[in-house]
Parts: structure tokens; C-alpha cells; sequence
């Protein structure tokens, strides 16, 4: 016999979360038995996610009773201000000729065209959303969006730095034959571009295989239908992977520029 | 700053050699030359006009570079030979060298030519980053310790292979050497620099049997 399952979401009250909490005790007892040293940070981690959570629900359920565009829009510039600047926080040691407010402003530049770009036409041409700055579809679009475009730029800028410096030697030779800038950073650009972009296919072929995504089981659990949730992961996937390719080309070969000089040179380092 | 006060005509038809203490500047000064790096003050010229008048990318191929450590570009040496031609579209193509040509040039057999470049000894690299500099016929070649990573009887014959490509096609070289005998042997002008600045310059035949400065004779007695 089949059971129909019912379409109406189960409640969370205050107290279930006093009950969740205790998974999170399971795992302090595991670091005291077993001596990791870990208890502050799982007690910290813990109140600072639902600190953190919470904020976030009562921020959203003012966006989304007062359904102004321009809140809409400050809320999304808040998100990318804090993307660029986790995008751009740079490993110690690492050298690189451009300061931090140049990789701050390139990255920023470019997640806020790509990630804008990929909005706008998945909210107007794919979806349809009306009003256009409908806060309860732009909002979850746009992180999932700008996440992944912090990733990619992340990957893309660090790689493209490492390469530029083991490669010092090769980039030189071709200068040396005179060769532009963009020929003697061919390969750095390559490399740069592949392991920003390699996570995008890996996300592409485990999807739905290992994990739901997040948001298609938040549609599941809130009774939608599970095709519906398929399509709009669909979505999600697709739009990605634009999104983190436009985001990692933008950031490469605008970065490439701070690592020459006018006269083909390779431009002084500065350590970070 | 490294060099400093440093005023100096290099010959067009000769080898140069450019000698000195580690730190006298002689890396950094032949770097100047196809701008690979540019002077915080002061001109270079060539050929009578300051460099930074020439598009750099066709100054470049007027005066190679030949880096300490060899770097082979992937693949075979014929695709290292012609990367070095096809890095600029706009050069007429009947001015290139056959590879046939410049490996001949440096020393190494045509058969050389398919083999992969980055599995090649030092000595080899070495020779074929020479042979891919000439693939852009240039005038002038700076060679920088070109033989300081070989063992002295390969370095001996590349050395060699430097003084018959300067007298047989003409081309003029700047050598950077730490060691004076290389200098001696196959140079006809000597540069002393001593702590970026010029210690003594001229025909190095009579710069090591007559020098005229205190310093010069002083490190000429010191090396070596």
C-alpha cells in the first residue's frame, strides 16, 4: 500500500531547534573524548550560525514584505561586496605585482558584470520573474550566483599568480623573442582558466547523484513537486557554469595586465 | 639602484664581453639593451636611436637574448624554432632562417630537429635557445653566462660555436662572463664593471696585458 505523503510543510518551532542542537553536543563529546580540542569552535560555530541565520530570515522577511526595488538591489550589492572581498584574501607569501585593491577591484568588476549579466537573463529571459526585482526568486538566485562566481574568481586569480611566478623563466623567453604579453602568458592563462573551470564540470556530473542540492531539497521539503525542483536545479546548474566562466576569463586576462608593464616587461613584484 | 653613471659605446661587429664580480651589474645592464627592463634614469640607443623608439617587440628580434638557464618552450625543437617565428605575424616570412640553417648555425645535426626539446642536456638547450634566437636574424645577440651551468668542456665548445656565429653571419654579441679566460678567449672588447659602475673599457687585448686603472688591475690579479 502506498502511503500519499501530505503536500503541507512540517513546522520547526524554537524548541525542535533545542532538540537539533543536541547532534551538535554529539560532536562536542566526540572532540573532549577523544581530545581535539575542538569544543570552542563547534559551540562558536554553532551560535554564530544561527546568529547568522536568523538575521538573514528576519532581513529577507522585510525584503520581501516591503518589495522595494532599490532595497533589492542594496541587499544584492551588500552580497557581492562580501563575495569580492572573501574572493580576494590572499594566501601569506603569495607575490604578486598588483596590490590587493587592484585584485579587489578587478575581481569585483567582473563578478558584478558576470554575476549581473547571468541574473538578469535567467530572472527576465529563463523565468520570467514579475516584478523583475521579485526578492524572494533574486535574492537565493543571486547568492547561489555570486558564490560561485567567488569561487571562480578566487581559483582563477591564485592559480593565475602561481603560474606567473614558476613560469617567470618561460613568460620571459618569449618576451625576450618578442612576443606580446598575451603570447607569453598563453599558458599561465590556460592553466588559470582550467582549475577555475574543473570544479564547474565536476559540479555538473555528480549533481543529484551524491547530494540534492540545497535549494532543489528546500523546494521538496516545502511540498513542491520534485520535477518542478528538477527543472529549476537545472537552472541553477546551467546558470553556474556561465556565470563562474564569464567570472574566471574577466578576472585572468584583466589580471594578466598588472603583471606587465607598457613596454612588455614583466612588472616588479610585490610581496602580499 | 644598480648602475650608476654609466656611459659606454658597445662595438657593432665584435664580441663584448662584459665582465665583473658578482652584483657589478653586468646581468642587469645587458637586460637594458632589448628592454626587458627599462633605466630608472638615463638612454640606451642602437643604432643611434634611443630604444625606446623602436617598437619593443621589433627591437626584441633585432637584438636576441640568451638567458643563463635555458628555458625550452613544449614540444619538439622544431616547434621551439618555429614559436620564435611565428610570435610575430606581421615579419615577412622569407626573412626567417631555416631551422636546417640555424641548428647548423649552433652546432647541433639536422636530426635534432624532432627531437622533444625538454629532454635535451643543458648543453643542447642551451645551444638551441641560441638557434631559436636566431630564427629572427637579429643583429645583435646578448648572451647572458651562457656557460655558466655546463661543464667546461661542453662550455668550451659552445664557446666556440659563439665566435664562429659572430664571424660567419655577422652578428655582434655582449657576453656577460664571470670567468676572465672565457673573456679572454674569444672576446675583442672587454667591459669591466665593478659595483654598477664602469671599471674599464676596451680592446681586451690590451685591456688584460695593459690596464690602465688601479681597479681593473686589481680584480684582473684577484680573478682567475
Amino acid at each position: 500500500m502506498i502511503s500519499t505523503p501530505s503536500t503541507a510543510t512540517l513546522d520547526v518551532t524554537w524548541p525542535d531547534l533545542a532538540l537539533v542542537a543536541m547532534l551538535v553536543l554529539v560532536a562536542i563529546g566526540i572532540s573532549r573524548w577523544q581530545r581535539l580540542g575542538l569544543e570552542r569552535g563547534f559551540v562558536v560555530g554553532a551560535l554564530r550560525a544561527t546568529v547568522q541565520l536568523v538575521a538573514v530570515g528576519y532581513i529577507l522577511v522585510y525584503l520581501f514584505a516591503a518589495t522595494r526595488w532599490w532595497l533589492v538591489l542594496l541587499a544584492l550589492a551588500a552580497m557581492l561586496l562580501a563575495a569580492t572581498t572573501t574572493a580576494t584574501r590572499r594566501r601569506r607569501g603569495e607575490a604578486a605585482p598588483g596590490s590587493r585593491r587592484t585584485l579587489w577591484g578587478i575581481s569585483g568588476t567582473a563578478m558584478l558584470v558576470s554575476s549581473g549579466l547571468t541574473l538578469a537573463y535567467v530572472t527576465e529571459v529563463v523565468l520570467h520573474v514579475r516584478p523583475w526585482y521579485d526578492p524572494r526568486y533574486l535574492i537565493p538566485l543571486f547568492g547561489m550566483i555570486v558564490g560561485n562566481a567567488m569561487n571562480g574568481a578566487a581559483l582563477a586569480a591564485e592559480r593565475f599568480a602561481s603560474e606567473m611566478e614558476s613560469r617567470r623563466g618561460e613568460v620571459e623567453a618569449y618576451l625576450a623573442l618578442g612576443a606580446t604579453p598575451a603570447r607569453a602568458a598563453a599558458e599561465p592563462v590556460r592553466r588559470a582558466l582550467v582549475a577555475a573551470l574543473i570544479p564547474s564540470i565536476n559540479g555538473l556530473m555528480v549533481v543529484g547523484l551524491v547530494q540534492l542540492p540545497g535549494m532543489m531539497t528546500g523546494q521538496i521539503l516545502a511540498g513542491q513537486s520534485p520535477l518542478l525542483a528538477v527543472r529549476y536545479q537545472i537552472v541553477v546548474a546551467f546558470m553556474l557554469t556561465g556565470a563562474t566562466a564569464m567570472t574566471a576569463v574577466m578576472v585572468v586576462l584583466w589580471y594578466r595586465r598588472t603583471f606587465f608593464t607598457a613596454a612588455a616587461q614583466l612588472a616588479a613584484r610585490v610581496p602580499v | 639602484m644598480i648602475l650608476r653613471e654609466l656611459t659606454l659605446d658597445l662595438p657593432r661587429t665584435a664580441i663584448t664581453a662584459l665582465v665583473g664580480p658578482s652584483g657589478a651589474g653586468k646581468t642587469s645592464l645587458i637586460r637594458l639593451l632589448n628592454r626587458l627592463d627599462d633605466p630608472a634614469a638615463g638612454e640606451v640607443s642602437f643604432d643611434g636611436r634611443p630604444i625606446a623608439g623602436y617598437p619593443v617587440g621589433r627591437l626584441r628580434r633585432r637584438v636576441g637574448f640568451v638567458f643563463q638557464t635555458p628555458t625550452m618552450f613544449p614540444g619538439t625543437v622544431e616547434d621551439n624554432l618555429r614559436t620564435a617565428v611565428e610570435l610575430d605575424v606581421q615579419e615577412a616570412v622569407d626573412d626567417v632562417q631555416s631551422s636546417d640553417s640555424v641548428l647548423d648555425a649552433v652546432g647541433l645535426s639536422a636530426e635534432y630537429a624532432s627531437r622533444e626539446a625538454g629532454r635535451l642536456s643543458g648543453g643542447e638547450q642551451q645551444r638551441v635557445s641560441i638557434a631559436r634566437a636566431l630564427m629572427t636574424r637579429p643583429e645583435v645577440l646578448l648572451l647572458d653566462e651562457p656557460t655558466s651551468a655546463l661543464d667546461p668542456e661542453v662550455a668550451e665548445r659552445l664557446l666556440a660555436t659563439i665566435a664562429r656565429l659572430t664571424r660567419e653571419r655577422g652578428v655582434a654579441a655582449v657576453m656577460v662572463t664571470h670567468r676572465l679566460s672565457e673573456a679572454r678567449q674569444i672576446s675583442t672588447h672587454t667591459v669591466m664593471l665593478e659595483a654598477g659602475r664602469l671599471v674599464e673599457a676596451g680592446p681586451t687585448a690590451q685591456l688584460f696585458t695593459a690596464a690602465t686603472s688601479a681597479r681593473a688591475r686589481a680584480y684582473l690579479a684577484s680573478a682567475d
